[in-house]
């Protein structure tokens, strides 16, 4: 951390003091109020990382700072029917659960058919009506030490997911989850907080969808937690697609028993200062994690995805694969960082970034980190910066196709890779298509693809 | 249909083609033949318009108008394809779909309609049996994971679709065995035709057992140094390059 808070900070952290001080006295004295409270103290102590923080080397959340924001969520905000409509995936068949800046939506969510013994209410509701099995969970999945960003969350939860899929159970359908922030009258930021709890040999798909309209200014500040019993298997879509002026820091905290299994796809479209965190413990042995990543940026948007598994029991298993297109003066970070404990032995690590660079301005910071404290491992890493394949240029546009759209194909191409790890049919689609509206010359591309 | 004059090229600063003649006109098939470094990658490439060579000297007219003005997709739409040495494998763009966009433009360049997927798809399986190609292939990305055999076979095959005026083969023949560069040499044959023309570009004799040049020229440090029959190829097996200096 920081190790001194300074005068300018101070001012900053004031801001946020205010707006807690409003919040606490709305909740009155609940069971949660001595976590907020702890993790605000916490917050105010170490302030916002700067770069001197190892983690936040290429990160300056200056930018974050210096906006003053609303902290606590306006639920009066009439959303627009078709808005939602467009965002929520429509043409699939989903457990829809929405979310307007901030504030559960009844009328725009549908909790039906679902089976009785699963759990799946708005964190507001839960916090009030599920305190004993919160109390077992909430903050327990995160390393309490972890960010000051976590903290903040902790400190702030109005609303979020609480998910409890029992024991045996597998949902056919995706939950699908979405953060709709639209124009405020002025600068807000929400602090989401999900809770996911998987019984032993559970199957679930969970989408998380983070969307803002226009140019609006907004910060999100997200925090999930998951908990993965025996067996268990999670398949989690995470999509950041936030408005160009916004600020969003996520956090997906897991922690796999064994034999559990989490895969993780992300693709991040969105945004002007980005922070993906994956954070996940593997507890038991056989348990494996999947992270799959996109990342495309342009103009000044700022995209860091920071990753951190331990590998904590013997036989467990981390396969990442990252990818960046990065165009205009964008920026973007890849951080990976693995951790063998001792007698982890017999584990595999699997860890590639491969980007994209299309424009001349364009940067990226990729530092893969691994530790080892095992001695029968079999970790690899990799990392590649690279243009357009000239070759592939030359032999598409040799084939009648022209110069742009041949780079844009390849482009294309060179994203869906990642892609093309999702077994989800029409969740893949989806964020082809996605995908495809980001590139540049998109139009250009249909006919190929 | 081809005239290239006095054509001198350099990669690099290197110079490659040093004073290099040919003309080719529509129904002929020219063989050119030459030691490795000799310059017939490079005639090959200049011609569909790759990055990244100077011509320094010389022109290649195409249809009466300056070639080397020409985009290579430009290129491609007016009638030139090259039949690559080594067919670059492309993850991700589907070969069949390409294929398609690329049969579409050439023919709106014609002025000719687009063809619809059903009409697309008949003339796929038409053309597919003439170089007995795996189905398989047509839907995984361009060239990947394709052996050399089947990365030649789907150059032809992409030719055979594109029905190109100009066609350039570069060592079409190379990494294929004996059954290989029969089905290749016939699938060429039987795009022979008045208006289409050929350029072979090999190292070795063998291809031309299967398909037979009205022409073969002998390319040598960047210059082609002798010109003749069918006949003349066969006599450079022989022989080998050496006997022409």
């Amino acid at each position: 951390m920081t190790g001194f808070i300074n005068k300018k900070m101070k001012d900053i952290i004031d801001n946020y003091a205010a707006d807690f001080t409003e919040l606490q006295s709305i909740r009155k004295n609940d069971w949660f109020s001595k976590h907020r409270k702890s993790a605000f103290n916490f917050f105010k102590e170490s302030g916002f990382p700067n770069t001197k923080n190892e983690d936040w080397k290429y990160t300056d959340t200056k930018p974050i700072t210096k906006n003053v924001f609303s902290n606590i969520s306006n639920t009066n905000i009439v959303a627009r029917d078709n808005e939602v409509n467009e965002i929520i995936f429509k043409d699939l068949e989903c457990i829809n659960l929405v979310f307007i800046n901030g504030a559960y939506s009844e009328e725009y969510s549908d909790i039906k058919n679902i089976s009785d013994k699963v759990i799946i209410k708005n964190m507001a509701n839960a916090l009030v009506n599920d305190e004993n099995l919160l109390k077992e969970h909430l903050t327990q999945h995160i390393d309490q030490d972890s960010s000051s960003f976590t903290a903040l969350n902790t400190a702030f939860i109005q609303d979020g997911i609480y998910i409890n899929i029992p024991k045996d159970i597998d949902i056919e359908r995706p939950i699908n989850i979405n953060y709709i922030s639209m124009d405020g009258s002025n600068a807000f930021a929400t602090h989401p907080r999900n809770l996911i709890l998987m019984g032993e040999n559970s199957n679930a798909t969970i989408i998380e969808n983070y969307v803002g309209n226009g140019d609006s200014n907004y910060f999100t500040n997200s925090v999930t937690e998951t908990f993965l019993s025996q067996g268990a298997m999670l398949k989690h879509y995470k999509i950041q697609q936030e408005s160009f002026n916004a600020f969003h820091i996520g956090s997906l905290n897991t922690s796999l028993s064994k034999d559990s299994r989490f895969e993780s796809h992300s693709v991040s479209i969105g945004g002007a200062l980005v922070r993906n965190n994956i954070n996940a413990n593997l507890n038991g042995e056989g348990a494996e994690i999947i992270m799959n990543g996109l990342y495309m940026t342009d103009n000044a948007q700022h995209v860091d995805n920071h990753t951190h598994v331990n590998h904590l029991k013997p036989h467990t298993h981390s396969h990442q694969n990252y990818r960046g297109v990065l165009n205009g003066k964008s920026r973007g970070v890849f951080n990976g960082k693995v951790v063998v404990h001792p007698k982890a032995q017999k584990i595999e690590a699997y860890q590639n970034n491969a980007n994209l660079l299309l424009s001349d301005d364009s940067e990226i910071d990729t530092k893969p980190e691994l530790e080892i404290y095992a001695d029968d491992v079999k970790c690899t890493h990799g990392a590649t910066v690279g243009q357009l394949d000239d070759d592939m240029l030359f032999y598409l546009r040799s084939r009648a196709v022209d110069e742009q759209t041949a780079r844009s194909l390849l482009t294309y191409a060179f994203a869906d890779e990642v892609l093309n790890e999702i077994n989800f049919k029409e969740i893949k689609n989806k964020l082809e298509q996605l995908v495809i509206s980001r590139l540049p010359d998109s139009s250009l591309i249909r006919e190929y693809v | 249909m081809l005239n290239i004059k006095d054509l001198y090229t350099a990669v690099e600063n290197k110079k490659i083609l040093e004073g290099l003649n040919l003309s080719v006109n529509a129904g002929e098939v020219h063989a050119i033949m030459g030691p490795n470094g000799s310059g017939k990658s490079t005639l090959a490439n200049i011609l569909a318009g790759k990055d990244g060579y100077q011509v320094t000297q010389g022109s290649v007219t195409y249809e009466d108008k300056n070639l080397l003005e020409l985009s290579p997709e430009e290129r491609a739409r007016k009638g030139v394809f090259l039949a690559f040495q080594y067919p670059v494998e492309i993850p991700g763009v589907n070969n069949i779909y390409l294929l398609k966009a690329a049969l579409n433009a050439i023919r709106k360049h014609k002025s000719e309609p687009e063809l619809d997927a059903m009409e697309f798809m008949s003339l796929v399986k038409e053309k597919m049996k003439l170089v007995q190609m795996n189905e398989d292939l047509l839907t995984r990305s361009v060239n990947e994971g394709f052996s050399g055999g089947e990365k030649k076979r789907n150059e032809v095959f992409q030719m055979a679709i594109l029905e190109p005026k100009l066609a350039i083969l570069d060592e079409t023949d190379s990494g294929l065995d004996i059954d290989a560069l029969k089905i290749v040499a016939e699938g060429v044959n039987s795009l022979r035709n008045k208006e289409r023309a050929f350029i072979l570009v090999t190292h070795y004799q063998r291809l031309l057992n299967y398909i037979k040049p009205d022409y073969v020229h002998v390319l040598s440090k960047g210059k082609i140094i002798k010109s003749g029959g069918p006949e003349l190829a066969i006599e450079l097996e022989e022989k080998g390059y050496d006997w022409i200096h």
